[in-house]
């Protein structure tokens, strides 16, 4: 099962330039997803997560680097056929507010991505968007309704229903629930754990919030200044973090039966990485970066 | 956070410059389509009175230098005027929409020249872009339409591209594009909507100034030809008589005014309705 | 107990809708005492933050307030826009959760946190950047002057919520209104801001008032706790009573669906228990 990587990332490097200056956001990142896995990306502002979710769907191209679909590689393929291929990749976007098109009926819009598929029969179309409502936890009839008749929760069920209707491989989660109410929260982790189960659907569950990501993840990998600082079995880096970096973000995390002090915590120096790090191997499938100079 | 209650923009009821706007433009266009019966003679008639005859019972607006009642000619040189800027701000924005569409939805090579050549176009002032025009085409309605209508292009290019532009990146249109969804489709069935009301209002805002455009032209003998009664065009043959015969350019003039003012209001009230700030959500 | 530094009274805000009152908070009481942090937790719209914008007279003139709001004993519900201006800042001091709108882009920071000083106590300007560079310090900013001449775009999230904070504390407020103030911060950034808050409350004495909907924010920093819902507050108590005990039924469910790192690997392991064969 674990063999056959949906999604495989190598060497993938982006920069932007605005105002003269030159930022890199990816610093060479390398991973693979796995058929029916959860990968979580979790770090910071800045640490260049969104940008390899967004390059990953393809809404932006990477500087350098490879991308590799279902065994494919896709970044050199011309576009039209990438594009084809990337419909398996399918994306959920942080605001459910922001993401659906307020001028067309939930219905529609979901069934724009069957339309693109090729389907031209209306009719089938709107049975299979009912059956997608009904998938995610909604009303078949929402399918008449705007997106301002909906909550916040609902509307991201309407935002995955419409992911998932080109029937992707692959679904990049970019903060699906931070926009949300803690109950609701709850309510959309667990319809997307329930989804997988019955399909073979890998994510790409990007996050800056811990417990999310342990509640959903199979693996994680912790991203830091466009790098990957720390990857592993999401239990294996939870509870056995390695990385200095890894160790501060889950020492931030808020907690019960812990109280602040105001005693200023002693800053820990993070390590400086720079291209010729290798990852080092703490057990199986959990590595860490080392910096070339700290050991 | 807390929940602030949505509340209509105009909640209780329309504001009174929207009425008055609407009001006005009313009954403009009603009376220059009714121009035919309203008119109490023939607008090209001449010594329909004596000549240059002040307002009165038989000539509610007086009469001009051939005697043509100018009643008449208000009424009938309304139709002309109100058609001119239809035509022009229909065809202005169909083609300078389309434009903005292009560079909007195109890759980056398409949007960048046609932008830059939108700059370039906009920079010049859009009665100069018609004065060129109608020089180069000839005199005549139809060139004088047509040269406003080119001259409103840059202005209704770079509106629409800005609206598109701002469209694009919002993520409901990256996710349709993630489903595949082709360019062509894309706007017209997730962009369109989004932008339309927005674009309406920006041409009724055109419009009022397609009015002027039209008035100037004629004023200056380039648009609608004598004796044929368009606002400018009475203007102009009058502006000889201004000591003697006040009458011939007011009210022409204030038809003018009038209908500028009545679209501008609505555009105005309208922009405000549309604006996506005041578009909050719950 | 000798009087609270602020005590709110059946406070109630509402607004007027076309099918009738709309209560956003609905008769609402608690006190705040200096050094102490008490926590409004709620989701959105159980109005915790109109509350904040009440007591600051910050509401929108469409809204009707009722109730007594008192400021070591003395009722502020009444006063006007000019008495409020004495208030703000000087007595009751506020941060935000989005730093960046509340510092204006084309200042500098030395600019704008020696005006309200040199506007409320009537000191000079060289008086007020002395200031400004003791609480910038106080904040643990490291090089104060370098801050004090940068613009806010210059700076970093938390480093502009730590100048809202200085800026706030530099005119020794007896309570500070934190709304959300770290809502918008990464979770080390995080961290460090809601140490500094701890630490300010025990050094400078003053009170807090810590308007959140993370319970584990709560937990490490609030003294005592109110959760709100649908305006109004259903249950009081210090931190562990409500925390550890919680009586009211929407206050188990909000604990209840509060995702920690440890609940989270939990609900994971039997999820993956249960698909197995």
């Amino acid at each position: 099962m674990m063999s056959n990587p949906v999604l495989k990332i190598e060497g993938l490097r982006k920069s932007f330039t605005a105002n003269r200056r030159t930022v890199h956001a990816l610093n060479g990142v390398s991973l693979v997803l796995h058929r029916s896995e959860t990968l979580g990306i979790i770090g910071e502002s800045g640490s260049g997560k969104s940008t390899l979710g967004r390059i990953a769907v393809g809404l932006d191209t990477p500087t350098a680097g490879e991308l590799h679909i279902e065994g494919m590689r896709i970044d050199t393929l011309p576009p039209p056929v990438r594009r084809e291929k990337l419909r398996q990749c399918q994306m959920i976007f942080q605001d459910p507010y922001s993401s659906l098109n307020p001028r067309l009926t939930v219905g529609r819009q979901i069934g724009e991505g069957l339309f693109a598929r090729g389907e031209r029969d209306w009719q089938a179309i709107n049975m299979t968007v009912a059956n997608l409502l009904e998938r995610v936890g909604l009303k078949r009839e929402f399918a008449e309704r705007y997106p301002h008749e909906f909550s916040g929760g609902q509307r991201q069920r309407i935002a995955v229903a419409r992911a998932l209707a080109p029937n992707p491989q692959i679904v990049v989660a970019d903060e699906p629930v931070s926009a949300l109410d803690v109950s609701i929260q709850a309510q959309i982790l667990d319809l997307l754990a329930d989804l997988k189960k019955d399909g073979n659907l890998s994510y790409l569950f990007i996050s800056h919030d811990m417990a999310v990501v342990a509640r959903l993840c199979d693996r994680i990998a912790v991203m830091h200044r466009g790098r990957i600082v720390e990857c592993g079995p999401v239990r294996a880096v939870i509870e056995n973090p390695q990385h200095p970096y890894t160790r501060n973000l889950l020492d931030a995390v808020p907690r019960f039966g812990r109280r602040r002090t105001g005693q200023k915590p002693v800053p820990v120096r993070l390590p400086q990485h720079s291209d010729g790090d290798t990852f080092m191997t703490v057990a199986e499938g959990h590595t860490v970066l080392q910096s070339a100079g700290s050991l | 956070m807390s929940t602030t209650t949505e509340i209509s923009v105009w909640s209780r009821r329309p504001p009174f410059s929207v009425v008055l706007g609407l009001a006005l433009a009313t009954f403009i266009i009603a009376a220059s389509l009714l121009s035919h019966y309203l008119a109490p003679f023939d607008p090209t008639r001449m010594a329909a009175g004596p000549r240059l005859a002040a307002p009165s019972g038989e000539h509610l607006f007086g009469t001009d230098e051939f005697g043509r009642d100018l009643l008449s000619r208000v009424l009938v040189g309304g139709r002309l005027s109100l058609g001119i800027g239809i035509t022009a701000v229909v065809s202005g924005l169909a083609i300078g929409g389309l434009m903005g569409l292009i560079a909007a939805f195109s890759g980056r090579f398409v949007e960048a020249v046609l932008l830059r050549l939108i700059d370039v176009l906009y920079s010049f002032p859009d009665t100069l872009i018609a004065l060129a025009l109608v020089a180069f085409l000839g005199p005549g309605i139809e060139n004088a339409t047509l040269a406003i209508a080119i001259s409103l292009v840059p202005f209704y290019a770079r509106v629409t591209y800005g609206l598109a532009a701002a469209e694009r990146a919002k993520p409901y249109i990256e996710a349709a594009k993630l489903a595949g969804i082709r360019s062509g489709r894309l706007v017209r069935v997730h962009v369109m909507p989004n932008i339309g009301q927005s674009l309406i209002v920006m041409g009724t805002l055109g419009f009022s100034s397609a009015i002027l455009s039209a008035a100037g032209l004629s004023f200056l003998g380039l648009g609608v030809q004598p004796p044929s009664p368009e606002w400018g065009a009475i203007l102009a043959s009058g502006r000889n008589y201004i000591n003697k015969a006040p009458w011939i350019l007011i009210f022409p003039g204030v038809a003018i005014c009038l209908t500028v003012l009545s679209f501008n209001l609505i555009g105005d009230s309208l922009r405000d309705l549309v604006d996506p700030r005041r578009k909050g959500r719950s | 107990m000798s009087i609270p530094y602020l005590s709110v009274r059946d406070l109630s805000v509402s607004f007027l809708t076309g099918t009738g009152a709309f209560y956003a908070i609905d008769g609402i009481s608690f006190d705040l005492a200096r050094g102490e942090i008490l926590a409004l937790v709620g989701e959105s719209g159980s109005g915790k933050s109109m509350t904040s914008l009440s007591i600051m007279k910050l509401l929108p003139t469409v809204a009707q307030m009722s109730g007594r709001i008192e400021i070591e004993g003395q009722d502020i519900s009444a006063f006007g826009r000019r008495q409020m201006e004495d208030v703000r800042g000087a007595r009751i001091g506020m941060i935000f959760q989005e730093p960046m709108t509340s510092l204006n882009p084309v200042l500098t920071i030395a600019r704008q946190m020696t005006e309200g000083p040199m506007r409320h106590n009537g000191i000079s300007r060289r008086e007020a950047l002395a200031t400004a560079y003791t609480s910038l310090e106080d904040v643990g900013i490291p090089e104060p002057d370098r801050v004090l001449a940068q613009y806010p775009h210059q700076l970093s999230g938390g480093m502009r919520q730590r100048i809202m904070i200085a800026a706030a504390l530099a005119l020794r407020p007896g309570i500070l209104i934190a709304d959300e103030p770290t809502t918008a911060l990464d979770v080390t950034v995080q961290s460090q801001v809601l140490d500094l808050l701890v630490d300010l409350k025990s050094r400078s004495g003053s009170g807090i008032l810590l308007i959140t909907h993370d319970i584990g924010v709560v937990a490490e920093t609030a003294d005592r706790v109110a959760v709100m819902r649908g305006g109004r507050i259903l249950e009081t108590g210090t931190v562990d009573e409500v925390l550890r005990s919680p009586q009211h039924d929407y206050t188990k469910a909000l604990l209840a669906s509060h995702l920690t790192v440890d609940k989270g690997l939990k609900q994971r392991d039997a999820e993956v228990e249960g698909a197995r064969p």
